[in-house]
């Protein structure tokens, strides 16, 4: 007993419960999610400002500076029909963001519904949802999305619809294995018990439980979009000539390989480090929001 | 064990079925009316009238249906609407082009790929682990079309070592054949293997944590018969599980890859097939890799019974 305590006296005064420090201090904490979030807010920027730089017009054809090698007055050169890639660089970039961000929508707004239904409902309901979820995922993604595509016709708008229709899968399939395992916790139960609806507990209750996954997925399904949509463009599905998108950049600069090899490096880089900033962001916010899934 | 993989194949049914409804739902969604491409210029009535009756466009829904679905089951899946040729023949033509670079590709990433996932797992938190882990990241990040551009833009332009297109087939030149495999396989291979590298290596680390590795090491073996007599087989196990996301993967990167290396493979057929306005084959196409790719799964699934002894018991 006296032994005990000594050793309470004069071990450390350790609380035994620390608060918890904030989401954000921890992302601030960790490396990836810092310097993903620093590359993805630069991105965000390089979309933002390009219209309010003093950036030559990205759509104007100059025909006595066509094809001209990187310069002081064309950092990175410019195309075939003379135009300077630094301006479509910018421009592309609000293309690709744009691709993420509206094909991670469309993704959740179907994904997320349907994968509440299906957990939360189980029985002939998740079994028609699940069947349908695994045709979807019977195909490879690329060829799903350039399927979406055919049918819809060539343009950026098609390319973002056939990405989020294609990652819907991935969002049912993550959403109903959550609500699975949270819909057995006490607090639903006592949901129940006060007398709350479904669409209640649903959305008031399981819904905020579930929502860091979610983000997780969202921000590494991001850097897959944009890979897609350049992959899309760069195949000729995604954005449209002369419109600038990253992808489609490459798909003319392949034709310029020999003649303008500047063409073909500055967007894939662009591309590179976008997707490794979403990468790298999503690995990082997994760390802090959701430990137990690394 | 027979009644599991029996299951297996029963689970499988419905998911076939709804790919086909899937599959034929998208023709009838598909812009414009596909036999007035196939009708010509003079847009004949009595031709498009004895097109629809051939494709049983006037029957209601239902009957189409089920009709092109005892076709599918019979191995016709249809037509080309701009040559007429069988699609199976078609894809059974640039099959073997695809093969031989899936193939390469596969050898490439279980070559890099696995060792490295060895590799940073035994040195955990180390500057070896670090790099491979970055590595992996950027391989995963680095769009492979653009791996290619850059890898004709140095080997082949600048360096002229290897021939920047093409096909040869590796039993008629071989030699040929692997001057024109070497880069489109390192390129579609090493997304790959940065995906296989991060799953050995957590694999890997998982089961070098496990009390048997610990026993083994207690008894004083030394490390590397530690790890790959005893380690190394049982971390591979999960590993077969990937095989359904990886063929996967390896088919769009395909696509891609053949593009930019002018390989007249599957993926070419589709891509010139959606610009032709070709449904006919975009249609065959979808509907044999969703098939290609359940099969895959199922044998995924027994593969993966067959291996682990306390599935093969039950």
């Amino acid at each position: 007993m006296a032994v005990t305590e000594t050793v309470a006296l004069t071990g450390p005064a350790e609380p035994i419960l620390r608060p918890r420090p904030s989401v954000l201090a921890r992302l601030f904490r960790n490396r990836s999610a810092l310097i993903g979030g620093a590359v993805v807010l630069a991105f965000v920027l390089m979309a933002v400002l390009a219209p309010l730089l003093p950036l030559a017009d990205p759509l104007k054809s100059n025909f006595l500076a066509i094809r001209k090698p990187p310069s002081e007055l064309y950092w990175f050169g410019t195309d075939e029909l003379g135009r300077d890639l630094v301006s479509r660089l910018f421009f592309g970039a609000q293309a690709s963001l744009l691709a993420g961000i509206i094909s991670v929508l469309i993704a959740l707004a179907i994904g997320v519904p349907f994968g509440l239904l299906a957990g939360w409902y189980g029985g002939w309901v998740d079994a028609a949802i699940s069947r349908v979820t695994e045709a979807m995922l019977a195909c490879p993604f690329l060829i799903l999305a350039i399927a979406f595509a055919a049918v819809l016709g060539p343009s950026l708008t098609n390319a973002m619809i056939a990405i989020g229709l294609s990652a819907v899968p991935i969002f049912v399939r993550l959403v109903r294995a959550q609500v699975m395992s949270v819909k057995a916790e006490d607090f639903v139960e006592g949901a129940r018990a006060v007398g709350a609806r479904d669409l209640r507990i649903v959305v008031r209750h399981i819904l905020p439980n579930i929502l860091s996954p979610i983000v997780v997925q969202s921000t590494l399904f991001m850097a897959q979009a944009i890979i897609l949509e350049a992959a899309l463009s760069f195949l000729g599905l995604g954005q449209q000539p002369p419109a600038p998108s990253w992808g489609q950049m490459l798909n003319v600069a392949k034709n310029f390989m020999e003649q303008a090899p500047w063409m073909s490096v500055a967007p894939g880089i662009c591309i590179f480090l976008a997707v490794l900033g979403f990468n790298l962001l999503g690995d990082g916010l997994r760390d802090v929001l959701d430990p137990k899934e690394n | 064990m027979l009644a599991l993989i029996g299951r297996r194949i029963l689970i499988a049914l419905p998911t076939l079925f709804l790919v086909s409804l899937f599959v034929f739902a998208l023709q009838r969604a598909l812009p414009g009316d596909p036999f007035l491409v196939i009708a010509g210029e003079e847009r004949d009535p009595e031709v498009i009238a004895r097109l629809r009756a051939l494709y049983r466009l006037d029957d209601p829904i239902v009957v189409q249906f089920f009709a092109w679905l005892g076709q599918v089951v019979q191995g016709d899946f249809g037509r080309s609407l701009r040559t007429g040729e069988p699609v199976l023949g078609l894809i059974l033509q640039k099959l073997p082009v695809t093969l031989q670079l899936a193939i390469a590709s596969i050898i490439v990433a279980i070559g890099i790929g696995i060792p490295a996932g060895i590799l940073a797992a035994r040195r955990k938190d180390t500057v070896v682990d670090y790099s491979t882990s970055a590595l992996a990241l950027s391989g995963l990040s680095i769009p492979n079309f653009w791996l290619g551009i850059m890898l004709i833009l140095v080997v082949s332009v600048e360096l002229k070592w290897l021939p920047a297109s093409g096909y040869e087939p590796f039993f008629s030149d071989p030699i040929g054949a692997i001057e024109r495999l070497i880069m489109p396989a390192f390129v579609l291979g090493s997304g790959l293997a940065a995906f296989l590298m991060r799953h050995t290596r957590s694999a890997m680390l998982e089961v070098l944590r496990s009390d048997y590795v610990r026993t083994a090491r207690a008894k004083g073996l030394d490390e590397d018969a530690v790890v790959n007599r005893h380690a190394l087989r049982n971390a591979l196990v999960p590993i077969i599980t990937l095989t359904t996301i990886l063929f996967g993967e390896l088919l769009g990167g395909a696509i891609l890859t053949e593009q930019v290396f002018t390989i007249p493979g599957f993926g070419k057929l589709i891509v010139d097939a959606v610009f032709n306005r070709d449904y006919g084959v975009v249609q065959g196409v979808v509907l044999c890799t969703a098939i290609g790719f359940i099969v895959m799964n199922l044998l995924a699934d027994v593969l993966y019974i067959l291996v682990n002894p306390r599935l093969r018991q039950q």
